[in-house]
Formats: C-alpha cells, structure tokens, sequence
C-alpha cells in the first residue's frame, strides 16, 4: 500500500501530510511532482493544502491545469481514492471531480482555529473507521472556504450522502440544531467536506494531517487516514 | 582604469539630495581618488544609510554580549545561529519594517515578514516559525490621539494584521506569536517587528561570503522593477514629514508565493554542494548583496547587468542597482557546476542567471551590456562608511506629573478590574491570532493564546524551541535603561515559564532621531540596559537591527527595543501553557525578589503601571526595579520545576499585575478559575494591580505543592501557596476582605471582545 501526497508550487502542507502518514502512522508514503504524467504505483492520493500558484486568479483554478491533475483525474475515474484538503479540496472542485465551488469567508478574513465536524455519513472510504455522528475537533486555516453549491446540487449531495463532513459545536447534536453555530466560515448547510457520488473522491476544508497527535491539540484526523487505510486493507490486491 | 561616463556631473548639492554629508562624500571622493557617476554615487548613498551602515550605532552596539557557549554565529551575517543539540541548530533574527508599515501598511508589514524569511533561509535553515512585535496608536478614543489619529490607527492595524497573514500563511510558516500595545507616540509612526526563526543541520550552515576567483555569481528569483528604490536610505533612514505618503513609491510589493518557490529552490540548490556562498537582497538589493558578499570573502565581484532579469524596460544602471524588489537572491557557485544549480532553479520555475563572477582585487566592478557604469573597491563600500560617535544628552527633567492616588477603602475594584481587562494593551488578541496559521508544519506545541511563550517542537530530535518578544515602551521612556533591563528579563522570563531554558536573544533597537543628543542617551542607555541583562541571564545577542528616525514632525516615539529571546527545551513533553488545569491545583506565586509583602510601598512605581494609566489617567513616575539575579533565580527555578514535571501551568507576572495574571490562566483554561487570599501592608490597588519583574505563577496538584516548595527554596526563590483553581467565582481576597469577586464569563467578555469592538470590526459568522 502506497500514499502519494503530490507537491504543486505553493503547496505547503505536504511535508505535514507527509509526516502524519509516514512518521505517525507508519504508511508507506512518496511525494508526487506536480509535473508528474502519472500517478502509477499509488493507491490513494492526497492533495495537501496550501497556496498553489499563489491562489493567484482563483483558488485552485490554475493547479487544475497541472501535468499531474490529468493523471489523477484518471486515477480517480477509475476508482482510486483520492482526498483533497483545502486548497486540495479547492482543486477536486475547479477540476470538476467534485460538485460546487468555494467562496470568501462570510467574515472575509483568514480564520485558523480548532473547529468541530460531525462525521454525517460513515459508509465511504474516508470515514468507514468513524462511528455514526462522531464529532472530530480538527483545525480550519482558509479565508476561502465557504462551499457553495445551488440547490439542485445541494438536494442531490443530501439524497446521495455525499455530505460527509458538517460543521457543529463540540457538543453538537446529531438533528444539526448547532451546526450553524459551528460554522466558521458560511459555508452552505454547513458543509465541511463532500464526496463525489461513487465516494471514491472526497475533500474537506478541515486538516485531518493536522490534528494526529494529541500534543499538538486533537489526534481526531486520524480517523479520517484510517479508514482509508482500512478501505485498502479491504480492497483485492493491496496488502497492508 | 578607464574613466567611467557620467551624464550627470555629481555635485555636492546631488550628494545632499541622496543623504552624504559633505564629509561623506569627501570621504567616497577619497576612496574612489576621483568623483562619482550618478550610479556610484546611488551606491554609496545606500550602502552609508543609517539603515545599512549602522553609522550612529555602531560605536554603542560593540559594547552588547555576542559571545556564548551554544552561539556559533553572531552578529554580522544574514541570522544568528545557535546550537541546540543533537547535530542541529537554530537561526533566528528580528527586524523592524516601520516606515514602509505606516506608508502601505499591508505591504510594508508583508514584505517586512519576506525579509526576515529570507534572512533565515539565506543561511541554509527552514524557516519554522514567526513573531511579530506590533506598536500602534490608540484605537479607542480618549486615550491620547484624536478622532481622525484613531480611525487611521484601525486601517493601520488592520493592514498591519493582514498583510502579515497574507505573507506568513502562504509561505506556510506559522506566526506563533508576538506582542501589540498601543501609545499615542506610534500614531504616526507605527512599529512592525518581525522575528523568523529557523533550523539547519549544524554541518550544512551557508554563509554569504564570495569566494573562489571565477566562480559564477547567479542571479535567482523575481525580476527586478522598479519597485523600493531608496527604501533603505529615503525611507528607513530619514524621519517623517507631512509628505511622507509620497513616499508610497518606495515601498516594496511582497509575493509570497515566489518566496515559497525560491525557499524551496534555494535549500535543494544547497543540497547539490554545488553553492559557495549566498546572499538575499534586501535592503539596497543588489548593491548590498553584491559588495558585502565580496567584502566578506576578501575578494571582488563583476557582474554586468543586462543580464539581470528585469520586467520594466529602460531601467537604468542606477535603477537596478538599487531596486529593492521583493524575492531575489544572489549566489556564488563551484565553477563547472553551475549547471546543478541553475537546474534546481528551473525545477521550481525561478529566473536564474548568471550575471557575473568572482574577481580578485577586491572591486565591485558593474557593467551594463560590457561597458564599465561603475568601480568601487568593495570592503571600504561595505566597511568602511561613516562611524559616528554622536552627542548624547540626558534630556530635561521631566515636570513632574501627578503620581497616581490609590483608591480609598471600599472602592470597586471588581468594576476597576473589568476595566483594566477590556484595555487594548491587556485585552485578547484572538482577533489578530486567528487571522494568522499558528500551526502550519505541524510544530506548535503551545500556541501564542495558550503560553507565555510560543514553543515549537524540533520533529528530528526529542527538543523543542521556545520563542518570546517582549518590550516596554512606557517604562523606556521613563528610564531607557532600566526599561530594556526589564523587555530582556520578561522574554527570558516567559521563555522559562513555558519550562524552557534562554539561550541566546535577538533585538530590533526602535528609536527617534540619532541627530538629537536625547535620542541618543536613549540608545546608549538601552544598549547597556540590554548588555547587562543579557550578560546576567545568559543570553547573548546574536543579532538583529537599529531602526532610527521614528519620528514624525519631530515627535519621537519613546525608545522601543524590542528583545526576542529564544529558549531550548531539552525534552518537548515538558513545554507548559499558561493555562490552569485542574479544579484543586494549588496556585503557588513565585518571587525571586524578597516577597512582596515586604516591599515599601512604592507610589512612584504604581503610577507607571497599566492600571494608574488605564484606570487614572496617568503616565509617570518610576519604572519597578530591577533585579537581575531575581530573574536569573526564577528563571533557574521555573526550568528545574518544568524539567522534572511538577506542574500544571506557569504564567509569568507583567502588564496589569497579579490579578491579571491570574486571569489570564482562567480565561484560558474554560470553565476554572481562581480563588486566592493575599495579605500585606501595601494597598490592595498595588497587591492587584502593581506590575514587578520577578515574578510566576505556577500551579500543581495539591501532591506537588510540597515537593515545589522544596525545589523554590533550593532556587532561593519565594515561593507561597496562595489559594486554588475552582470551578467557582473568579476570586481574591486580600486581608481577609473579598476585593475581587466575579462570575468569571463576567470577566471574561470584556477582555475578550474589546480588541474588535474597539476596532468597529465586530462582524462576521461567529
């Protein structure tokens, strides 16, 4: 089993994703250049948050042209588990593998700060190692991370389960009453990460690589690292 | 040699424009043994500056301890560089970005911040962490400015605040800390400090002297504009006028993004061996970078200019050579390996050219499309500028201002308290923290809300650093050198709280017009204050930067040096956070001086306290004593306790005194509190309120609390148990009377939303 956390000019988590799954969670893990034609030999890939290009024009928007996305629009096509997370996610979003876009906060500032996700959905590949409605203290760092999406689209995320992760309070109850209150940043029904319909593509404005050990004040993203694994464990042809 | 062109003829009167005095420019007249070109005559006026050439300072900064056990760099090169165990050491360095903040405070505060960076991974280290020490005027009203100083003091802060974050977070460094206060001296002349601190492989330092004859020097990084000429000698180096918005011009225009690009570029080029030397340009850009790097190697440089990428056209030789465009390095590799070196760059799709060699004979010889525009030999250059030794004066004896009255028996000190909580100067800074990534890397172990000092874990070793910056304007104004004695004892202190042991100090020297006799007593005072502190705690200089002329319309700021002191944990599991842990703790306060309860009642020291300025208005009187082997005695004691694991929290006593200190630790513990009984002679105004260098608070369990005496007393250090967390009303106690009793959220809230309701900004989804 092999991570591959690829590397875009600008990225700047992903010597920290690199350390969550390589040094604490001891997976086998490789950067990818983001001029990469291929992603062959991974079985999961991480895009990491960060600044690619800048955000220059648009978060995300000039990443999605890289060498690499080609290829990991492949690899996900053809089934591979692929996580953005935020400007990662960002890029799922611009590159079309996900449904709807992000916008400026609703305060218009950079927020960084530990906020609370409830796990809405434990059947996918990102969260199958987390109980139904457990709640994840993870941090946020973004000043674009209100997800948008129309209403159509929104119905369709809610009908299929793709919302995967909501915004809530830490003690936040599963009917959604506190979720608003949760919400750091605007984002539509409070929407913290979402999956693509097959649920092998999924991102999150939240950094799960940034909450794995507790000294550094939540080891809550493992479990998001987890099931993944887990999911590989699980699939014919990947040993642990 | 042949006689360079000069379209201008250089006259004394040109000379003035650009900053020499007549005798300096005799003195370039005699090094050069003919007149400057315009081009020449722009180098040397860079290269002189006060903001380059430290003229003023010089002669007082050689009586400042550099030396130390673990200091393997000191003062003089791109960062100071310390060793701390384990085949690693750190590089850390502060320095100001005053002017260009208050003329384009976004970019000036951002490119402040990409400066400082660049410092650090010029020599070889990965930035992992920043601090900012902030000065602003006043953002409420009635406290000293008017209307109009206030709303602008806002737009300042807030583009101060921004343009820090927008810088730091996409670089991806965390910015874990700092300081802000607030004074009407800063209304028009803010301060923007910002401390980088890095690590390296002891054995892969790089250092920015050129050596090797015919070795390439290279050219990397963002295309030079036209963007900050002079931003060293016009800006940096001359006080304001009225027309100093006019200066926008000379401010630079950060991009963090290439900066990222080229940190990354930069350590896989010095990764290949292949890099001799290295330099960043920043200010006086390529002049400095290019004479310096010769200097430093005893050698001499030619480049010639076409060949520097430019993206204006027609820029002139003397445009170029002073451009101060954000993002750029200069390099020395091993001829023959170039190659290695300039493919890293194209890897990361950065410009990087060759634009010249090393040269013996110690010239910095510039050419433009082959044709000589200017000879300078570069050690005199770079050397062997002006050194003043200016006049000092003390100044007048201040008219005694009125000393601050305690309150009689039965005042509401509750309602007082509250007060002194919602004041800028002690209010939360979670506004301004959340704006910034505290945690990028994955490295802060407490963050800047959480302990007296920021502490960074070092992931390739069990080590982690801790990192303080500290200042008192108020009491340096008072008394300069006292006044610096205490910033150098506070950010050691807060350093020790977090269980960290000071190692090493940076300082960024903040000051009016060194042309005025006043100023100058200020700065000589400030350095022995410093030196002497920083002999008596252990923790050498290591570098840092003289910021003069913040003034404007004659009106100095007080004396600001600002100290940042770094710490070393030997094992990170016992960094502690201000914060109390469990209902039960037994709340000790710890004093290296003698308790307290014994000290004469000093009504002058009161009065030159957060609270007599807050509270009453006032402004005067005398700065606390200080008691050097006090703090030493503490420091020790607070290290030991943290070593061996004895306690929950420590938080260090300072602006707004105990009872501030003591909420703090509540606050931001959510849901605990205090509850303490004091006794002494001293109204209860000074037990709460007074502010003493010297002193922690510190909780354990109750099982602890014999054990922590024990180790207090080994220390000398006072140490008494004086009430516990609860998860009750925030409480004090002083002679058996309850003076201080609160619902803690009570406390809570003004403290913690003043900063945005004085700032008019309180928007936003919560």
């Amino acid at each position: 089993m092999k991570f591959g956390v690829v590397v875009f000019p600008g990225s700047n988590c992903d010597h920290d994703t690199h350390h969550a799954l390589g040094t604490v969670l001891k997976q086998p893990v490789e950067f990818i250049w983001h001029q990469s034609q291929q992603v062959n030999g991974f079985d999961a890939i991480i895009l990491p948050g960060g600044f690619s290009y800048g955000d220059y024009l648009r978060t995300g928007a000039i990443a999605r042209f890289s060498p690499v996305m080609r290829a990991v629009e492949k690899f996900a096509r053809g089934g591979g588990l692929v996580l953005g997370v935020c400007n990662g996610f960002q890029m799922l979003l611009e590159a079309g593998l996900l449904p709807g876009a992000v916008l400026r906060n609703h305060g218009l500032r950079f927020i960084c700060r530990h906020v609370h996700i409830r796990v809405e959905n434990t059947e996918t590949p990102f969260t199958c190692a987390a109980t139904p409605g457990q709640i994840l203290k993870i941090p946020i760092a973004h000043s674009d991370g209100s997800y948008f999406c129309d209403e159509a689209t929104l119905a369709d995320l809610e009908r299929n389960g793709q919302i995967i992760f909501r915004y809530t309070t830490s003690d936040g109850r599963p009917d959604g009453r506190d979720d608003a209150a949760g919400n750091p940043n605007g984002a539509i029904a409070n929407i913290a990460g979402i999956s693509n319909r097959e649920g092998n593509v999924a991102g999150l404005m939240p950094h799960p690589e940034r909450a794995v050990e507790a000294a550094l004040g939540s080891a809550d993203g493992q479990v998001i690292f987890r099931s993944m694994i887990e999911t590989l464990v699980r699939q014919v042809g990947v040993s642990a | 040699m042949a006689v360079l062109e000069t379209e201008i003829k250089i006259t004394p009167e040109i000379a003035a424009e650009h900053g020499l005095t007549p005798g300096e420019y005799a003195r370039v007249q005699k090094i050069l043994g003919r007149d400057p070109n315009i081009t020449e005559l722009g180098i040397f006026s860079v290269m002189w500056s006060e903001h380059c050439s430290y003229k003023s300072s010089k002669v007082h900064l050689k009586r400042l301890p550099t030396r130390g056990a673990q200091v393997l760099q000191g003062p003089g090169e791109n960062a100071g560089v310390v060793d701390i165990g384990d085949g690693w050491c750190a590089v850390f360095k502060i320095e100001s970005h005053n002017h260009p903040s208050f003329v384009e405070p976004f970019q000036g505060a951002a490119t402040g911040v990409g400066g400082i960076l660049r410092d650090i991974f010029t020599m070889g280290a990965r930035p992992i962490a920043v601090l900012d020490s902030l000065r602003f005027g006043p953002i409420t009203e009635n406290a000293g400015a008017t209307h109009e100083e206030v709303l602008r003091n806002r737009r300042i802060l807030d583009g101060v605040i921004r343009g820090i974050g927008s810088y730091g977070n996409c670089f991806g460094v965390p910015t874990v800390g700092g300081e802000v206060q607030f004074e009407p001296c800063y209304s028009n002349n803010p301060l923007v400090n910002a401390l980088a601190l890095g690590i390296a492989k002891k054995d892969q330092l790089f250092f920015a002297s050129a050596r090797g004859t015919g070795n390439p020097v290279i050219y990397v990084g963002a295309k030079t504009g036209r963007d900050g000429i002079h931003g060293a000698s016009l800006l940096a180096s001359a006080e304001f006028t009225e027309e100093s918005q006019q200066k926008r011009p000379n401010v630079q225009v950060g991009d963090p993004f290439l900066e990222k690009l080229l940190l990354e570029a930069c350590l896989e080029a010095m990764r290949t061996g292949a890099v001799v030397a290295i330099q960043d340009m920043g200010a006086a850009g390529l002049t400095c970078s290019t004479c310096e790097m010769a200097s430093r190697g005893s050698t001499g440089i030619e480049i010639d200019l076409a060949r520097v990428p430019q993206r204006e056209t027609g820029m002139t030789p003397y445009e170029i050579m002073l451009s101060e465009s954000q993002e750029r390095m200069l390099l020395v590799a091993e001829r023959g390996r170039e190659r290695e070196v300039l493919d890293v760059f194209k890897k990361w799709e950065l410009d990087a050219v060759e634009i010249g060699c090393v040269t013996e004979g110690g010239l910095l010889r510039i050419l433009d499309h082959g044709r000589l525009v200017a000879e300078i030999p570069a050690h005199p250059l770079a050397e062997e500028g002006p050194v003043y030794e200016r006049p000092l004066a003390p100044p007048a004896a201040r008219r005694d201002a009125p000393m601050a009255q305690f309150l009689a028996e039965g005042a509401n000190l509750t309602e007082n308290f509250r007060k002194l909580l919602a004041a800028p100067a002690i209010a939360s800074k979670h506004w301004i923290i959340e704006q910034y990534d505290h945690m990028v890397r994955t490295n802060t172990l407490v963050n800047p809300e959480a302990g007296d000092a920021a502490v960074i874990r070092v992931k390739e070793t069990n080590r982690a650093l801790a990192l303080s910056v500290d200042g008192n304007g108020r009491w340096c104004q008072i008394d300069p050198r006292a006044g610096a004695m205490h910033a150098v004892a506070e950010a050691a202190r807060n350093v020790a709280c977090s269980g960290a042991r000071p190692i090493a100090a940076t300082n960024c020297l903040n000051f009016g017009s060194p042309e005025k006799p006043e100023v100058m007593w200020q700065f000589s005072q400030a350095i022995d204050g410093i030196g002497e502190a920083c002999n008596a705690l252990g923790t050498p200089i290591t570098g840092g930067n003289v910021s003069f002329y913040n003034e404007t319309l004659g009106r100095s700021i007080f004396p600001t040096p600002t100290i940042g002191v770094l710490g070393l944990l030997d094992d990170a599991s016992s960094a502690l956070g201000l914060a109390f842990r469990s209902p039960g703790d037994a709340i000790v306060l710890l004093e290296g001086c003698p308790p307290w309860s014994a000290v004469n009642l000093l009504q002058c020291e009161f009065s030159s306290s957060e609270y007599a300025r807050t509270l009453l208005g006032i402004s005067a009187g005398s700065v606390p004593a200080v008691d050097l082997a006090a703090e030493k005695r503490l420091i020790d004691c607070l290290v030991a306790l943290a070593a061996e694991k004895s306690l929950h929290s420590a938080h260090d006593l300072s602006d707004g005194g105990l009872a501030v200190t003591l909420a703090e630790s509540s606050f931001a513990a959510h849901g605990l509190s205090a509850d303490v009984s004091l006794e002494g002679a001293a109204p209860a105004e000074y037990a709460l309120f007074g502010e003493r260098g010297a002193c922690a608070v510190v909780t354990c369990p109750p099982a602890a609390l014999a054990r922590v005496l024990a180790i207090a007393a080994q220390y000398g250090v006072n140490a008494r148990a004086i009430g516990s967390v609860t998860q009750g009303d925030f409480r004090i106690q002083y002679n058996g009377q309850l003076v201080v009793a609160a619902r803690l959220e009570s406390l809570r809230e003004p403290w913690a939303t003043s900063l945005e309701r004085a700032l008019g900004l309180k928007q936003g989804v919560q």
